[in-house]
C-alpha cells in the first residue's frame, strides 16, 4: 500500500506496531490513542473494526459481563480438507486469537436492562458462521427466553462457514426458530451491524431485529464483491452496499456512532420495558 | 451414469421408522451405487430435468397460479398457488427454472429477486390463514446476488421467509429438485419434512464459489463439491434431507412422468402422516429437527448435545401413533 507521508518525515518513523494509517484520512494515528478513542479516528471518526471482548467492554455496564457457554468448539461434520484439514484451521484461529470461535455470549446489564449479549468477531475465521455461532446464539435466544431477558447480537461476518457445508447452513434456520419463540414470546431482539456484515449472516439475525442498527461505513450486503461483480458486471452507485445505502433503503433503523450504542441500546430497551405492564422482562 | 435404487420398497420390517407406504430411500445403503459429487452437480443442472411448473402439473389437480408480492411485481422466478393433491386443496411455492434458454432468460435462471420471496411469504401465510398443507419446491443456483437485490432487501427477504416458515403453523413439505442453492433455498426449505430427489444437490455455496474461495480457482470446483458433500446420499446421511426420492434408471431427465409419479406418491404419503400431528407437536418438532444440526465439542459439559433422530422416529413418537 502506498502512504502518503507528511512532509520532511520518512516511512521508518511509524513503525506499525506504533502507528495506523486512516484508510478514510490518510491520517497517522499513534495506536494507543486510536485504541484510547474506541479504534474510531480521531480526525475524521472513520470507524476501524473492534475486536469481541472490547466491543464487550464499550457495550455493557461496568462488570456486569459474564461470559456463558465459553467451552464450545466446532467439530468437523464433514471432514472438509482444502489446502489443510478444517480443524487445523480452527486450531490455527484459536492460537492466533486467543479464542474459542468467532462468538462470544453471557449475560449482562445494558443500561440496567437484564440482556443476554451475543457479539461476533470478524478476526476468527472472518467471522463465519459454523455450528458454534449457531449453538452459542440459539442458547442466548432460550435462555433470554427463559429469564425473559432481552437479547442483543452484533454481527461481523463474511456469512456461513463453508468448511461446515450444509450444517452451516441449517444455522440460519436454528438460530431463526429460536428467534421466532423469542418474538412469539414479545421479548426484544436489538440487531447491531458492524463491518464487515455480508452472506448467511446478514440474510438470517442481522435482518430481522426489533431494532437494527448499524455503525458508519459498514460493509453490509448479501453478496460477496466478487459474487455481484462477477455474475452480474455493473457499474454500482458509489456507497453501495454500505451502512448509510442501506439506511437510505429502508433496511436500517438508525446508523449509531460506536461511542453512543450502550446509550442508545439502553434507551430503545428501556422505553420497550416501560411501554407495557405485562412486559416483565425486566427482573 | 447415474444410480440404479434398489430396495423403493422396502417394508416396515426392514426399518423400525419407514412408513409401509413410502417409496422413499430412508438410507444410504439402498443405494446401489452413488454417483460422484459432480456427476450430481451436472444431473441436477441438467436443463433438461424437470423443473417446477413441470412437476406441478404432473402430481396436482387443478392448479390456480397467483402471482405478485403484492408490493413490487410478480418474480416469474418464483411460482405458487393452490392445487389439488388427492383431492384436498394444498398451497405449493417453487422456484423455477427454465427449459431452454429463453425461458432461462425470462426466469432469471431460477434465481429470486426479494420480491420473489415476498410473494413466497404472502403464500405462506394464506396456507396457515386457511389451514391448507404448503409444499414447496426448490431449484435455484442462489438467490439473484445483483444490485437491484440488494438495493431491495435480497437477505432481509430471504431472512424474513426462514423465520415465517419456522413459525408458520400448517404443516410444510419441501422437495428439493435440483440445485439447492444456499439462502436462496432455505428460503423455502424450512420444513417438516425435508425431501430431495436422488439426484439434487443442496449447498451452502455453489462448487464454483467454493473453490474460487479456498481453492483460489473456479477450475477446482469439481473438488470442491466432493468436499462439500452436497448430493442426495451425503445429504441424507448428514441429516440434512430425510429421505430421497428415487429417480429413474437413466435421471429424472430421461422420464418426467415417472419422476413425478414418484414425487406424488411420496407427497401422498408424508402429507397423510404429517395431517394426523396436532399442530402444537408439528411445532415443536419443527424446532428440534433444525435444531439437532451442528457438529460440537464442549469439554467439561456432561451432556452433549443429542444427536439428530430421524423425522420419523420423532414424529411418530409425538403422534403417539
Ligand atoms: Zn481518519
Amino acid at each position: 500500500m502506498r502512504l502518503r507521508m507528511p512532509f520532511g518525515r520518512k516511512p521508518n518513523e511509524f513503525p506499525s506496531h506504533l502507528w495506523t494509517q486512516c484508510p478514510s484520512c490518510n491520517e497517522m494515528l499513534f495506536n494507543k490513542q486510536l485504541a484510547r478513542n474506541l479504534n474510531v479516528c480521531t480526525k475524521c471518526e472513520h470507524h476501524f473494526r473492534l475486536g469481541a471482548r472490547e466491543r464487550i467492554e464499550l457495550l455493557v455496564d461496568k462488570g456486569s459481563f459474564h461470559e456463558q457457554d465459553a467451552a464450545l468448539t466446532s467439530g468437523d461434520p464433514l471432514g472438509f480438507t482444502d489446502s489443510k484439514p478444517y480443524p487445523e484451521r480452527v486450531a490455527a484461529a484459536q492460537t492466533k486469537s486467543g479464542e474459542k470461535d468467532a462468538i462470544i455470549t453471557g449475560e449482562a446489564t445494558i443500561g440496567d436492562n437484564p440482556v443476554i449479549l451475543a457479539v461476533m468477531d470478524f478476526e476468527f475465521m472472518g467471522g463465519s458462521m459454523g455450528a458454534v455461532v449457531g449453538e452459542k446464539i440459539t442458547r442466548a435466544a432460550e435462555r433470554a427466553l427463559a429469564e425473559r431477558r432481552a437479547l442483543v447480537i452484533v454481527s461481523a461476518s463474511g456469512g456461513a462457514r463453508m468448511q461446515e457445508g450444509t450444517i452451516a447452513l441449517m444455522q440460519m434456520a436454528k438460530i431463526l426458530g429460536a428467534l421466532a419463540r423469542l418474538d412469539q414470546a414479545r421479548l426484544p431482539y436489538v440487531s447491531v451491524i458492524t463491518d464487515p456484515t455480508t452472506g448467511g449472516v446478514l440474510a438470517s439475525y442481522a435482518s430481522l431485529g426489533d431494532i437494527i442498527v448499524a455503525e458508519p461505513g459498514a460493509l453490509i450486503r448479501f453478496s460477496g464483491e466478487r459474487v455481484t461483480s462477477g455474475t452480474v458486471g455493473e457499474k454500482l452507485p458509489t456507497g453501495f452496499g454500505k451502512a448509510e445505502f442501506l439506511l437510505e433503503r429502508g433496511f436500517l433503523d438508525q446508523i449509531v456512532p460506536r461511542p453512543q450504542l450502550r446509550e442508545r441500546i439502553g434507551f430503545f430497551l428501556t422505553a420497550f420495558r416501560a411501554a407495557s405492564q405485562d412486559l416483565r422482562w425486566s427482573l | 451414469m447415474l444410480d440404479r435404487i434398489t430396495g423403493t420398497k422396502r417394508t416396515v420390517e426392514g426399518n423400525g421408522h419407514l412408513p409401509v407406504d413410502a417409496n422413499l430411500i430412508t438410507e444410504p445403503a439402498q443405494l446401489v451405487s452413488r454417483v460422484s459429487a459432480w456427476e450430481a452437480v451436472q444431473a441436477a443442472r441438467n436443463i433438461q430435468r424437470p423443473h417446477t411448473l413441470d412437476v406441478i402439473g404432473r402430481v396436482f389437480d387443478r392448479f390456480n397460479e397467483l402471482h405478485g408480492d403484492r408490493g413490487f411485481r410478480d418474480d416469474p422466478a418464483i411460482v405458487g398457488g393452490i392445487a389439488d393433491l388427492d383431492g384436498r386443496p394444498v398451497v405449493i411455492v417453487g422456484e423455477q427454472k427454465g427449459a431452454s434458454t429463453e425461458e432461462n432468460i425470462a426466469r432469471n435462471f431460477g434465481m429470486p429477486h426479494p420480491e420473489g420471496y415476498r410473494k413466497a411469504m404472502r403464500l405462506y401465510r394464506l396456507a396457515e390463514k386457511f389451514h391448507l398443507p404448503l409444499i414447496t419446491f426448490i431449484d435455484t443456483p442462489g438467490a439473484y446476488p445483483g444490485p437491484e437485490g440488494e438495493e431491495r432487501g435480497q437477505a432481509e427477504a430471504i431472512a424474513q421467509s426462514i423465520l415465517l416458515m419456522a413459525r408458520l403453523q400448517t404443516p410444510i413439505i419441501v422437495v428439493i429438485l435440483g440445485e439447492g442453492g444456499s439462502g436462496g433455498a432455505l428460503a423455502l426449505g424450512v420444513g417438516d419434512v425435508v425431501l430431495a430427489l436422488q439426484n439434487a444437490i443442496y449447498s451452502v455455496i455453489s462448487p464454483e464459489g467454493c473453490a474460487a474461495i479456498l481453492w483460489r480457482s473456479p477450475a477446482e470446483a469439481e473438488r470442491a463439491a466432493k468436499a462439500m458433500r452436497l448430493s442426495g446420499p451425503d445429504l441424507l446421511e448428514l441429516g440434512v434431507v430425510d429421505a430421497l426420492i428415487p429417480e429413474p434408471p437413466g435421471g429424472a431427465h430421461t422420464d418426467h412422468a415417472a419422476t413425478a409419479a414418484a414425487i406424488r406418491t411420496a407427497l401422498a404419503a408424508q402429507l397423510a402422516k404429517l395431517e394426523r400431528v396436532p399442530a402444537a407437536d408439528l411445532m415443536s418438532a419443527r424446532y428440534e429437527r433444525f435444531r439437532a444440526f451442528g457438529a460440537l465439542e464442549e469439554p467439561g459439559v456432561t451432556a452433549p448435545p443429542p444427536a439428530p433422530d430421524s423425522w420419523w422416529r420423532r414424529i411418530v413418537k409425538r403422534a403417539g401413533s
